[in-house]
């Protein structure tokens, strides 16, 4: 493996930090009653939809951390199957946070996908 | 911060079995647009000279790229109002699949098996997925 370690460091932070970017939208999204304008701003106090932004902020946050963690001399067949990492943390997040139920078929799906991601990534030069 | 979490665990609990399949739609929606950002972003990222913000900020393609991704995170947030997260989130994998679709199409990449493989299984994954929350 030629991918140096401070890529795939870079990669897992990206997952990390996006997973907890989607918690962010999630609950962000619950305050999205009345419609559009809520996308923004909120009924309460700060009257603007902080936690929408978090997730946003997070996003983007991840992804500058991905783009720097794909560049050469970073392998995406090595860096891919981390990223795929991010689904789990937040099929964790979503059972701690929002007590979604962990069915079998969700984890099933979730597998298959995580292997389906790496092959991806194995036949990426 | 509780307020907000409890809210969205109440709203997920509550989603009548007949809208839950809408936000499996948004959320494919949302990965065709991703993935268009993707190819964007991955020709942005190659001719990235400076890997600061200011660097990042002048490349065309890149920027091109956030903005597609703006769009798909709208489509995600309303999928995630009425939607769980974590039957929705894995979903988003489509993306590869769309990816791999517009870089044989834009950029004449290869496709081998490992990747056909890769693609058949993320189609399968979804699947189940998406059959798991018909229940």
């Amino acid at each position: 493996m030629r991918t140096p370690i401070a890529n795939m460091l870079l990669v897992l932070l990206a997952a990390f930090v996006g997973s907890f970017g989607a918690v962010f939208l999630k609950s962000g999204a619950a305050e999205l009653r009345k419609g559009w304008l809520n996308l923004v701003f909120s009924e309460d106090p700060p009257f603007f939809n902080w936690r929408l932004a978090s997730g946003v902020s997070l996003y983007l946050l991840s992804s500058y951390f991905f783009v720097l963690g794909i560049r050469p001399p970073g392998e995406l067949s090595v860096l891919y199957p981390m990223v795929s990492l991010g689904y789990i943390f937040t099929l964790l997040w979503s059972r701690i946070f929002f007590h979604e139920p962990l069915t079998r078929v969700k984890i099933a799906g979730l597998f298959i996908i995580v292997a389906g991601v790496f092959f991806v990534g194995l036949g990426s030069k | 911060m509780d307020n907000a979490l409890s809210a969205a665990a109440a709203d997920s609990a509550r989603i009548p079995e007949s809208r839950s399949r809408q936000p499996v739609g948004l959320v494919f929606c949302c990965t065709i647009l991703g993935a268009a950002a993707q190819v964007l972003m991955k020709t942005g990222a190659n001719h990235l000279a400076h890997p600061g913000l200011l660097g990042m900020l002048g490349d065309l393609p890149l920027m091109a790229g956030y903005c597609l991704y703006g769009i798909s995170t709208v489509l995600l947030v309303l999928a995630l109002k009425d939607g769980e997260l974590s039957l929705l989130y894995p979903v988003i994998a489509l993306t590869y699949v769309w990816v791999t679709v517009l870089s044989l199409v834009i950029f004449h990449d290869d496709v081998n098996p490992w990747k056909m493989l890769g693609i058949a299984l993320i189609v399968l994954g979804v699947a189940v997925l998406g059959r798991g929350g018909r229940r």
